[in-house]
């Protein structure tokens, strides 16, 4: 593998979720999990920036935690882009997967 | 980062410039692989391109099959060509077209010769089309003559977060200095379909995308049993975090930057608008992408991963880069560029897209890909229906 050079990196330790774009209403756990009540820093990508969020349930590497509170029929933003609608309503900091998320494809 | 200007590549006939240099040996259909493989045994220098068909196919199916040999065989990494059918008509028109290229390129046909003769005669020509091509050197050319192709597979949740983006800052970067690019896989944007369709640079670009999907979503809703509900996502799909099909769309999506296409290309169709981003219509197969990719003239591939897709290309070197931590360790002999520092935010996606130019421009010059140094040259054929 190439050897990538840390020499003009600073390191920013302790990201424990990622968010694509500003206008994203969920972000994704990077970390091996989010337990419920923990204090997240969350990144988002698009601009750089940094906000914070307090978790509600437990939530593993890879997976969505909801960054506003949501009602049924609300549409899921992620990228920016409309990628299915909320069939359960979700609270701020809580899992946002199949259970409470559905396509609008099918 | 200064983005280097040129790279070290091999200067063809027509104008084009291969990233590698090699002697092909084409069948031109299944039956004549086993000649072609024991020319490529015989001669060292050449490579023999196996596949599985060639034989009774028709209509859209034929020229698919014909625009893929002929692709191939006009490559720029490609020096030269031997083609080898049963019978010579089909030979001769995919060399004639192979032709036009100026390369060297010389076919035969197996029919009333047998295989014993026809691998000796071939094997002479194929010594000197080796001997020949061994003497190119590489010469300094424009960055402009790079055409990147791209596809992602084995992805999970760090594809769409990191590598795919990844690919995305590289195409941003680069696409204002003139490189071709192209990327595929019709299936695999559904769910970003309609925003797929307004990156398309003009009315005619939009409108060729959307009956292109259209026939493909037309073409799973006649042959599906069930919706796709239960296979996109699939279940290894939901139990990395990926909820729904747009997500999934989304994801591959990130790939092309903020990019617009200018044409949207038939499987292996070579572009003809000049440089920038293309869409072709392909699978999102990794082996049948890259191989109507690599015939439509691209010269270098970029391949994010997730869970670790293993695929290395014949004619085009597939340089291979991952974000996932786990990939990156447990599968590094196939891993050409680990981004997986976005995710602890120890790299930037600047970076990340600076350090995939290098690692590009590298292989351009001649470094060998991880999945080169592994023997992966996977040449598969796209079938469309049936044969006659």
């Amino acid at each position: 593998m190439y050897q990538i050079s840390n020499k003009e990196i600073v390191t920013m330790a302790g990201t424990d979720i990622i968010i694509h774009d500003e206008k994203d209403n969920v972000g994704v756990v990077v970390i091996e999990k989010i337990t419920p009540k923990q204090n997240c820093d969350c990144w988002i990508m698009e601009n750089d920036k940094s906000v914070q969020i307090q978790s509600m349930d437990e939530i593993p590497l890879g997976h969505k935690i909801a960054m506003t509170n949501l009602n049924e029929g609300d549409t899921i933003l992620k990228y920016g882009h409309d990628i299915g609608k909320v069939v359960k309503s979700i609270k701020k900091g809580e899992h946002v997967h199949v259970h409470n998320v559905k396509t609008k494809k099918w | 980062m200064e983005i280097p200007k040129t790279f070290l590549g091999y200067k063809r006939e027509n104008g084009r410039t291969g990233t590698r240099n090699h002697v092909i040996i084409l069948p031109v259909d299944d039956i004549s692989n086993a000649c072609a493989e024991a020319v490529a045994s015989n001669i060292k220098g050449t490579i023999a391109l196996p596949h599985s068909y060639g034989r009774l196919q028709f209509g859209a199916d034929l020229e698919l099959h014909f625009r893929t040999m002929i692709g191939t065989g006009k490559n720029p990494n490609v020096a030269a060509v031997i083609v080898i059918g049963i019978e010579p008509k089909w030979t001769k028109r995919i060399v004639d077209a192979i032709a036009t290229t100026g390369k060297p390129v010389e076919g035969f046909s197996i029919e009333g010769v047998g295989d014993i003769d026809t691998i000796a005669k071939v094997s002479k020509k194929a010594q000197e089309f080796s001997i020949w091509a061994s003497e190119k050197q590489r010469e300094e050319c424009p960055l402009s003559d790079l055409w990147i192709s791209v596809k992602c597979g084995e992805s999970d949740t760090t594809s769409g977060l990191a590598s795919n983006p990844t690919v995305g800052n590289l195409m941003d970067k680069l696409e204002p200095l003139g490189v071709h690019l192209c990327f595929g896989e019709t299936s695999e944007l559904t769910g970003a379909e309609t925003v797929c369709e307004k990156r398309g640079k003009t009315p005619e670009a939009q409108e060729k995308f959307m009956k292109t999907w259209n026939s493909y979503n037309d073409f799973i809703l006649k042959e599906a049993t069930d919706d796709l509900s239960e296979s996109q996502p699939t279940a290894g799909n939901i139990a990395g975090g990926l909820t729904t099909i747009e997500e999934k769309a989304f994801g591959n999506f990130q790939k092309i930057g903020g990019c617009q296409f200018i044409d949207v290309l038939e499987p292996a169709e070579e572009p003809n608008k000049g440089a920038g981003l293309y869409f072709m219509d392909t699978s999102s197969a990794a082996a049948e992408c890259v191989t109507l990719q690599a015939a439509g003239g691209f010269n270098i591939h970029l391949f994010p991963t997730g869970q670790g897709n293993i695929i290395g290309n014949p004619i085009e070197p597939v340089v291979k880069l991952t974000a996932n931590p786990l990939t990156a360790k447990t599968m590094s002999e196939h891993i050409d560029v680990d981004v997986s520092k976005i995710l602890s935010r120890e790299m930037n996606l600047d970076q990340a897209g600076d350090e995939l130019i290098k690692a590009t421009v590298r292989v351009a010059n001649g470094r060998l890909t991880c999945a080169e140094a592994l023997g992966h040259k996977e040449f598969v054929m796209t079938k469309l229906y049936r044969s006659a």
